[in-house]
Order: C-alpha cells, then sequence, then structure tokens
C-alpha cells in the first residue's frame, strides 16, 4: 500500500511495480513510474501493450494483481471513493447510452458526479465543446466525432483533476482530433490538470506529451520526453523510435525498477 | 473555457445526501430511457395483460361450471397478479442492469463515484418502478373486464407485495451477479429462472397438491408462503400473518445472500478485468 501523503505537493500519479496476471496471461508486468502534476504523459505502444490494462487499474475498475498506485496523494485501493470525484476517464471501450439525448446523458453524469446545479454545467460544457445543437439529439445518432465530444464532455464533467484517456483521438478526421486535441491542451492550461492518456497516434504524443512511457509485452521499455526520446534514439520522429522498439530494433532500457 | 464552481469540492461529497443524489442520477438515467422508448413501457404491460386476460377469461368460465369456483372467485386472478409482481419484479432489476451492459456504459458508471451499494439501491428502485408500471394497470382491468378487485385483499396485499418484490430483488440480483462474472451470455436466465417458481410456489394451487419431496422445496420459498397466505384471505377470509413472517424472515436471508454473491462477483469481474468488457 503506498503510504498516503498531503495533497498538493506528490505526485499525480505515483505507481509502484503495478503487475497483473489474467491466469496465465501477463498483462502487465512489473512497472513503475510517477506523473506529475500538471504535466501530459502519454503511455505508447502496440495493440496488448498493457496501455488499457494500466489505465483501468489507475480507475479501480480492474484490480492489481501486485503493487501500489496512488493518485493524487492518496492509495487508490484504499480511497478509491474518495478519489473518484476528483478524476475521470474517457475509453473507446465505452459508450454513453445511445438512446438517451446528450443532454439526458450528460445531466445523469453531472448528477452522479455531485454538480450542484447539473443542468447549468451539462450547459456551460456544451458551450465550451459546440455541443449545442445537439443537446436534445440521441447519443447513437452522432457522427464519430461528435460522440467523441460528447464524451470528452462526460469525462470533463467534474472538472478532474486527473483525466485519463484512452485514444482520445481514435477514428477521428484530423479536423476533429487536431480540435480535441487543442481543447485538451487549453484545459490543462487553464486548470493545471494531469492528463494521462494512451494513444497510436505519435502526432499527438509530441504535440500534448511533457512525458512518454513506451510499453511493450506490459513492461515500460523506454521513458522521457519526446525530445529526449527522440534525441536518445537518434531519430526524426516519435513515429519512428516507436517502430524501433516495437519491432525490437532496440533493446528495452533498464527501467523497470522503481525509482 | 468558464469555471464556474458547481461541482461540490473533493473530500465533502459523501454521506448519505449525496449517496441518494448518486442512485437519483441512476434512477433519473433508466427513467430517461423508459420515457423515450414506448415499446419498452409497451413490454412492461404486455404479457401481464395478456395473462390476466387469459387467466381472467378461465376464472369467468369455471365460475360458471362449479359452485366451489363460483365462491373463491378471483383466487386465478390474484395468483397472476401477484405472480406478474414476482415476475416484473425480478426482471425490472436484471433489465435495469443488462441496460447498462447493452449501452456499453458500465464502465463510466464503474469509474464514477457510484458505490456498488448505491447501484443495487438504484437498481432496485427500477424494479419498483417497472414492476408498479406492469402490474397497476392489470389491477384496474381485472376490475373492470372481471369485477375483482385485488385491493379487497387489504392490507394483506401490502404484505404479500413486499415480500414478492423481495424475492424478485434476491433473483434479480442472483442474475446480475452471474451476468457480471459470465457475460451476457448468461442472460437469458433472466427470463428463465424465476419460472421454475410459479409451480413450486402453488400461485394456483394449494401447496398440498404438490408431492410431499417437492412440499420440502416449496417451503424453503418466500413465495409459497405468499400465495398460501392469499388463498387463505380470498377462501377462508382469514389472514395468516405468520405465513408472511416466515416470507420475510426467508427474504431476509435469500435477499442478503443474493447481496453478498452480487458483491463476490462484482469483485471477481475488477479482478479479471470484466468491467470494462462486458458488453454486446
Amino acid at each position: 500500500m503506498v503510504q498516503d501523503t498531503p495533497r498538493g505537493s506528490e505526485a499525480a500519479i505515483l505507481v509502484k511495480r503495478l503487475t497483473k496476471r489474467y491466469g496465465k496471461v501477463l498483462a502487465v508486468d512489473d512497472i513503475s513510474f510517477s506523473v506529475e502534476r500538471g504535466s501530459v504523459t502519454a503511455l505508447l505502444g502496440g495493440n496488448g501493450a498493457g496501455k488499457t490494462t494500466t489505465i483501468a487499474m489507475l480507475l479501480g475498475i480492474v484490480l492489481p494483481t501486485s503493487g501500489a498506485i496512488a493518485i493524487l496523494g492518496e492509495d487508490m485501493r484504499a480511497h478509491r471513493y474518495r478519489l473518484l470525484p476528483r478524476m475521470n476517464f474517457q475509453s473507446p471501450y465505452v459508450d454513453l447510452p445511445h438512446r438517451l439525448t446528450v443532454a439526458e446523458n450528460l445531466t445523469v453524469f453531472a448528477q452522479l458526479y455531485g454538480a450542484r446545479k447539473p443542468r447549468d454545467r451539462v450547459l456551460e460544457l456544451a458551450r465550451d465543446l459546440d455541443l449545442e445543437p445537439f443537446l436534445k439529439r440521441p447519443t447513437g445518432q452522432l457522427s464519430a466525432g461528435q460522440k467523441t465530444r460528447v464524451a470528452l464532455a462526460k469525462a470533463l464533467i467534474n472538472r478532474p483533476e486527473l483525466l485519463l484517456l484512452d485514444e482520445p483521438t481514435a477514428s477521428l478526421d484530423p479536423d476533429t482530433a487536431d480540435w480535441v486535441r487543442s481543447y485538451l491542451a487549453r484545459y490543462k492550461a487553464e486548470r493545471g490538470a494531469t492528463i494521462l492518456l494512451a494513444s497510436h497516434n505519435m502526432v499527438e504524443v509530441e504535440r500534448l506529451a511533457d512525458q512518454v512511457l513506451m510499453m511493450r509485452g506490459g513492461g515500460i521499455v523506454a521513458r522521457g520526453a519526446p525530445t529526449e526520446l527522440l534525441a536518445r534514439f537518434d531519430r526524426r520522429t516519435m513515429e519512428e523510435v516507436f517502430l524501433d522498439l516495437a519491432r525490437n530494433r532496440r533493446e528495452p532500457e533498464p527501467l523497470n525498477a522503481a525509482e | 473555457m468558464t469555471d464556474h464552481s458547481l461541482a461540490l469540492p473533493a473530500g465533502i461529497d459523501t454521506g448519505v445526501t449525496a449517496s441518494i443524489r448518486r442512485i437519483g442520477a441512476m434512477v433519473r438515467r433508466n427513467w430517461y430511457l423508459l420515457r423515450g422508448s414506448w415499446p419498452r413501457l409497451l413490454e412492461l404491460c404486455y404479457w401481464p395483460t395478456v395473462q390476466l386476460v387469459l387467466w381472467g377469461f378461465l376464472n369467468t368460465y369455471l365460475a360458471h361450471q362449479s359452485s366451489f369456483f363460483a365462491q373463491v372467485f378471483g383466487v386465478l386472478l390474484a395468483g397472476v397478479i401477484l405472480w406478474n409482481v414476482l415476475f416484473r419484479s425480478q426482471l425490472g432489476l436484471s433489465l435495469s442492469f443488462m441496460e447498462e451492459l447493452w449501452s456499453r456504459n458500465l464502465g463510466n458508471i464503474m469509474v464514477s463515484p457510484l458505490r456498488p451499494g448505491e447501484f443495487v439501491a438504484a437498481l432496485l428502485s427500477m424494479s419498483l418502478i417497472r414492476t408498479l408500471i406492469g402490474v397497476v394497470p392489470i389491477t384496474f382491468l381485472a376490475m373492470a373486464f372481471f369485477g375483482f378487485s385485488v385491493y379487497g385483499l387489504g392490507i394483506a396485499l401490502v404484505v404479500f407485495f413486499i415480500n414478492l418484490l423481495a424475492t424478485g430483488w434476491a433473483m434479480g440480483l442472483f442474475v446480475s451477479g452471474l451476468i457480471l462474472r459470465f457475460g451476457l451470455g448468461a442472460e437469458t436466465l433472466a427470463w428463465a429462472l424465476v419460472f421454475p417458481l410459479e409451480p413450486l410456489s402453488g400461485v394456483y394451487y394449494p401447496l398440498s397438491t404438490l408431492p410431499g419431496w417437492l412440499q420440502v422445496v416449496a417451503h424453503a420459498l418466500p413465495t409459497s408462503y405468499v400465495f398460501e397466505g392469499m388463498r387463505a384471505v380470498l377462501v377462508d377470509h382469514t389472514e395468516h400473518w405468520h405465513l408472511a413472517a416466515i416470507a420475510g424472515g426467508l427474504n431476509i436471508v435469500y435477499l442478503a445472500a443474493a447481496a453478498f454473491w452480487f458483491r463476490r462477483m462484482f469483485e471477481a469481474a475488477r479482478r479479471r478485468g470484466l468491467l470494462l468488457q462486458l458488453g454486446e
């Protein structure tokens, strides 16, 4: 168990020797990392690298086999329900009920997260995310880009201090994806929020991330700021760094030990 | 980006008020769904109505053929109505749970501050609402078409209703736990599991009709005491409160066991990483 520390000074996320096994399958292999408050960290890796499982463990919907997680200075396992109102997430693996209108879905989550005036909060987010024209439309009738914005609105409904995003721009056209990235950058800058995002999009990572954690086979095989990784791997783009690691062209760095 | 402080500050969003608000949010979510889907609303009333009409005409026919049935007119109709309380409460809970899986919304809910106990409380509330929507109309149909008022059972009706609701909840929680653990492959149980209780509980005949060994099984079911109690009121015009008490005691045991089971299955789903994967 990670010892609780007072709010404010500690890392937003502190993970120590985290492991997840599903039977004989090792999904996450003894990883340790920390994420500074107010920073953006990208989890990179191919399919099955362990990114989604890591995020799910940070949220507490998957229980680790071993290891410890501290979120915003508190032990996640012991204080999950104290922490959840301060964080939120978006993922392509979940959806909002299609039959409910956008306004209905967001109102439900505003109430779940304790907004004092749920309808006001929904209207505020609708203005921020250009959702006003769709508020009364069933969520299932929206385009992929519109759905992503609604999912983002749900993820921001409680003004989270920690935002966990699993492939936030997957299946979006370049224009919408760029809009989402700009919005996230603005949200982080204005609220001092911490963002951890899993992504396959290297442009996104180079643009948003202060720190990159490269995952392969459940472990972290490289980490650092994008510029550091480019220099270390002597590559021009993060995509080249990613391919080097994904295709075993470079040996993993000895980074899995606790920091 | 505007910045108001509409959300409660972290750390104070606890206690009974917050809990009730979160339960209310889930009830609201299900109410939006029902309100916006007339097929779902129709389904709630459709089968109870068909059953009532069928058994109502059978009851009328038998009453014309036999003085015994004429004297106990309404026993079959009361059986249909009370059976639907059980069936609808179980199905109402299971369907409200499965709606979250069908819409792939369970992951969103499980990372919200909603606690498992609050989720269950919301499911129970929705079960009650769905049961009332399904059953109340047929009580008025029974009055209008067959001249039978189940409300004539008086205070006993309330006791029977609460007991049957509780049994339905216990079964609904059990089924929901199975679905949590084994996925939507187990969803047919939501419809099928309750039906063996119909013959075993003596909905339409006294328990003494059953062979001895089945009576032993029947005595372990809260529902059998409810239907025996119902017949006592309608046939003998006496209220056997001890039967209601036994049913209540059994329901407490079964509800506690079902809640424990649901909690265990929830934790198993967390261990196995199923909460993000459950869906169609």
